[in-house]
């Protein structure tokens, strides 16, 4: 039995991702794979993506991959990353195409002229280590909705168990590699796992019973990044 | 908010890095892929690998490179160096490279910009430009590690370059590469201030101030440096900690 599908739609490169999930978890079967099947009947399913959003929508349909990914995203442990994570939610601005819906919520792009407090422009991709700020309540999403995430995030000790298992022994405000011009955008604030600022807070981490998505690349953001993808991999929701 | 970012860059031939002034005295600097992981451990934000192999039949030596470091560093790998199809940068990107820088190829054929980024994602798109002053306040372009001038506008083209979808400019002025006597601040703030995408500085650091000088005064969104890190002057820690202590917000 396959541990870890990463769902290959023929967007991108996977190489980074297989890799990372290799060295974390190096007696896991790991496999990259564009067959409905095998994504279905994995333990576990890593949903990457890169480019842009309709290229990405348009090949997972084409390939034949949308049922799959829709019903491992309902009843596995599935880690949307990047673009991965975007086509969860019902619609982008990008090129305004409808994504898969499973979360309610929009895709839209950063302001354009945005400045940092020094009156320096900030540059679109939003490329590079940013910190996380890790919202700690219940993964679940029958928590406590009614708790908005905290400004500073810091409600809560660490390792609390109001802290989502895949943030486990990653410290707060820790810097992941992003790249990226749009985010997310949930409906629902209990969604909410993770924010990043650029300049204002948005939305970098999402949890939903079995799901977890990340806007930032964890296999490419050396330590952190290799510590929640083993998480992952650990994961039983 | 967003860190600005220290670039080691390696520059390979035949299997190892070398470091010259200007393209000639190439001086050993090692093995790529131990120095990839002392960089990393350093706390390096990213790596350059520009493979400066003259001959076409080397040219497997990177991929296998690239393999051995994106198996054991998992930071973001930029890898240029005789890109010129389509083709190439899938064979990069298989092999693990992260981003793809395209130079010459770029100015030959600038339709491979628009052709790499629709496929792969502007994300993985580097256009590496190689400037020389021209007079007061003008670059131009030029090709083939700086020989061939192109008679193009280095700020109009790297508009250009991101209106075909690159999604990062590495900026590299010829005038001061090897020079250590710091960064062409006025062609890399002319560059940024122009563009929406992030701008990579290169060519001339020699010193910690010289990389604060290229975030702060030229505006750079990420320093790319060889030599100062090369031969262990400098570790990519102690230029964070400089930097910090300039007020540049860094991954320490």
């Amino acid at each position: 039995m396959i541990d870890v599908a990463v769902v290959d739609y023929g967007m991108g490169n996977l190489r980074s991702v297989e890799q990372a999930l290799r060295k974390v978890a190096p007696d896991d079967k790991i496999i990259v794979s564009d067959d409905a099947k095998v994504i279905a009947d994995a333990r576990r399913v890593v949903f990457p993506g890169q480019g842009a959003m309709p290229d990405c929508m348009r090949e997972l349909e084409t390939r034949g991959l949308r049922d799959a990914v829709l019903e491992t995203a309902r009843n596995k442990p599935f880690l949307g990353i990047c673009i991965g994570m975007q086509m969860l939610f019902d619609h982008s601005t990008e090129g305004n195409v409808a994504g898969l819906g499973i979360l309610r919520g929009e895709v839209v792009r950063f302001a354009a002229n945005m400045r940092d407090a020094q009156g320096d422009k900030l540059k679109v991709p939003h490329m590079g280590w940013n910190r996380v700020r890790r919202i700690e309540r219940p993964a679940s999403h029958e928590g406590d909705a009614t708790v908005a995430p905290s400004p500073s995030g810091r409600g809560l000790g660490r390792g609390s168990a109001l802290e989502h298992p895949l943030w486990a022994g990653i410290p707060q405000d820790e810097r992941f590699y992003f790249v990226h011009s749009y985010y997310v955008c949930p409906q629902d604030a209990a969604l909410v796992q993770g924010t990043s600022d650029y300049p204002r807070p948005f939305t970098c981490a999402v949890a939903l019973d079995n799901l977890f998505g990340v806007q930032f690349h964890p296999e490419k953001s050396q330590t952190a990044g290799l510590k929640l993808l083993q998480n992952f991999v650990q994961w039983n929701p | 908010m967003l860190a600005k970012r220290i670039i080691p860059c390696l520059d390979v031939t035949a299997g190892r890095v070398v470091k010259g002034v200007s393209f000639v005295e190439l001086r050993d600097a090692g093995d790529p892929v131990e120095i990839a992981r002392r960089y990393d451990e350093q706390g390096a934000d990213e790596l350059a690998f520009l493979d400066i192999t003259a001959s076409s039949d080397d040219r497997g030596i990177i991929f296998r490179i690239i393999e051995q470091v994106a198996s054991q560093v998992f930071i973001p790998l930029t890898v240029g160096g005789g890109v010129r199809e389509v083709g190439d940068v899938r064979n990069l990107l298989n092999a693990g490279a992260d981003k793809v820088s395209i130079n010459t190829s770029a100015v030959l054929n600038p339709q491979l910009v628009a052709d790499a980024a629709g496929r792969y994602g502007s994300q993985c798109i580097v256009v590496a430009i190689d400037a020389k002053q021209i007079g007061s306040g003008r670059w131009d372009v030029f090709t083939h590690g700086g020989r061939k001038a192109t008679g193009l506008d280095v700020v109009e083209w790297a508009k250009k370059m991101q209106c075909l979808g690159a999604g990062e400019i590495l900026l590299t002025s010829m005038d001061r590469d090897g020079q250590k006597n710091g960064f062409d601040l006025p062609l890399t703030r002319a560059v940024t201030d122009a563009l929406e995408i992030p701008v990579i500085a290169s060519g001339g650091a020699g010193n910690l101030q010289h990389l604060a000088d290229g975030v702060k005064q030229g505006g750079a969104d990420a320093v790319l440096a060889a030599s100062i890190f090369h031969f262990g002057e400098y570790t990519v820690q102690q230029a964070k900690r400089f930097m910090a202590t300039r007020g540049i917000e860094v991954r320490l």
